[in-house]
């Protein structure tokens, strides 16, 4: 048994540089086969051998859902991050074989929304290209707003404008250009959806504003795609493999997990599908609960702990696994 | 918790709450018959602003003035009052056509306004999340003939006669929320004449 969904063998087709930190990747089936066909705003975990360190990053696929032929992935190199991104930028070239996962949609449309209201921030954008692909095909109605810090490094800006004239309304960080969210979201016609997909502080300022909107919860939708946060090391037992184990600082307990052995269900890798839920059986100390998955009770009860992002400091921590 | 009771069945049967004050920046409530004691009764607990943004459709469905002044001394920004349901439907479309994300819907009276209500608010994009509603007054059963599809109001009694096409008709606890409407299946479909005697099920 492995976890997570079954894994594609891939051919990179292209690399393709955007703009100075931006860069996109296309992949197609190694023996030639159609890939899976997938939803807008879904996602594959990219596996990456990094001189021996295994990371596996989900990234949102951006091409076009119909299209069985490729997979295309847009990734923005961060430089303060713990590699994997700058791995993608740094090694990997046309012609190499890859391994990613079936994909996974876990910020899918709302196919019975009158409206898509699509908030983007930076490289947020990724999941709402696919997104569009998926609407234009059944000519639903869309809106998409998206910041960017300039035009420069504003990813798809000029396909977008040119695509979808209509649709796109472009916040440039460096014109001081603000997107009016409380104007935006009121007085938006019944059954509207509204998405968003950035950096945390911008989902949270949307969901807020939604909630004093009186906006219902089944109407906004998110997707956050932090990378587990890097912290200090520490140990863990597991009660059921009967070892204890050590996190390193730039790990993940999950990563640590599987570089034991230890197989752990996941989806997403990034704190949001509740996959790795694992139960804590001891804790003296405190968990670092770094997910969007776990309720607040649950966190406070130190009961609960998801591996894919969550870390400990304290002096012992035990876990069902 | 329901107001009215009902006989014990089957899990997926509608059930109804009790309707409760919410501040929202629009307050749609439609009621109809008994179901204006409920907005009565919530609007004790109400805060004050909550009518300065209530538009109140009242379908009256036999109750004559009986609830008019009350419903009137609520102050709602909007009240409409209309004897039927097939009268005061125009308008209960026409709004919600054109209503915004934010609105509050408060239904209060019979199982056939309440699904109507719900069936036409969903279709327009209104969450179920932002419905609420409370059954009063007759437990008559809307129900549709699943061999013809004609829809009968306010059946009460059970097996009973289908006016469209003439079958007799026992009355199930399937509801559907696309049609709003319990099924009425053939009483008599194995053993063709044999008709249990009616008996009044809802009143």
């Amino acid at each position: 048994m492995t976890a997570g969904t079954p894994k594609i063998n891939v051919t990179v087709e292209s690399v393709t540089p955007l703009n100075a930190l931006i860069t996109r990747f296309t992949f197609r089936e190694s023996c030639g086969k159609d890939l899976p066909a997938f939803s807008g705003g879904a996602h594959v975990v990219v596996e990456m051998d990094d001189h021996g360190t295994k990371r596996m990053n989900p990234y949102s696929l951006m091409s076009d859902p119909n299209d069985t032929k490729r997979y295309s992935i847009t990734v923005r190199r961060d430089d303060e991050g713990r590699g994997g991104s700058l791995y993608m930028h740094s090694h990997v070239k046309a012609g190499m074989e890859m391994v990613i996962s079936t994909p996974v949609n876990l910020f899918s449309l709302d196919l019975t929304a009158k409206k898509h209201l699509m908030i983007a921030g930076g490289i947020g954008i990724t999941p709402f290209m696919s997104q569009i692909h998926q609407l234009t095909s059944t000519r639903a109605h869309f809106e998409l707003h998206y910041s960017v810090r300039s035009d420069a490094l504003g990813a798809y800006l000029q396909e977008l404008t040119q695509s979808y004239p209509k649709n796109l309304h472009v916040y440039r960080d460096d014109q001081d250009e603000q997107l009016k969210l409380a104007e935006l979201l009121n007085g938006q016609p019944v059954g509207t959806h509204v998405y968003v997909c950035g950096p945390k502080g911008m989902i949270d300022w949307v969901r807020e504003t939604a909630r004093e909107a009186d906006w219902p919860d089944s109407s906004v939708h998110f997707e956050e795609f932090t990378a587990p946060k890097s912290g200090n090391a520490f140990e863990v037992t597991l009660h059921q493999s009967n070892k204890t184990i050590s996190v390193d600082r730039h790990q993940s307990l999950l990563e640590a997990l599987e570089a034991s052995s230890v197989e752990v269900p996941y989806l997403c890798r990034g704190g949001a599908c509740g996959q790795c839920e694992t139960n804590v059986l001891e804790c003296d100390g405190n968990i670092e609960h770094n997910d969007h998955w776990l309720t607040d009770d649950q966190r406070l009860s130190k009961t609960k702990i998801m591996p894919c992002v969550s870390r400990f400091a304290g002096k012992k921590l035990t876990i069902e696994r | 918790m329901s107001t009215s009771k009902f006989e014990p069945s089957i899990i997926s049967r509608p059930v109804y709450g009790k309707l409760s004050a919410q501040t929202a920046s629009h307050n749609l409530l439609i009621a109809d018959a008994q179901g204006a004691e409920a907005i009565i009764e919530m609007a004790e607990h109400a805060p004050k602003s909550f009518f300065e943004q209530a538009h109140i459709i009242y379908i009256q469905k036999g109750t004559a003035d009986a609830y008019l002044s009350q419903l009137e001394s609520l102050g709602a920004n909007q009240l409409y009052i209309g004897p039927t349901y097939q009268a005061a439907l125009p308008r209960i479309l026409n709004t919600l056509e054109n209503t915004q994300v934010g609105i509050k819907l408060y239904l209060a009276g019979t199982e056939g306004l309440i699904g109507q209500v719900i069936r036409d608010a969903t279709r327009f994009g209104v969450a179920m999340s932002d419905i609420q509603t409370e059954h009063r007054g007759s437990t008559a059963r809307r129900i549709q003939c699943v061999h013809c599809k004609g829809i009968i109001e306010d059946v009460t009694v059970d097996p009973f006669q289908c006016s469209h096409c003439g079958l007799f008709l026992f009355v199930r606890d399937h509801y559907s929320r696309r049609i709003a409407a319990f099924q009425g299946v053939r009483v008599d479909a194995e053993d063709p004449g044999n008709i249990p005697e009616a008996v009044e099920r809802f009143k």
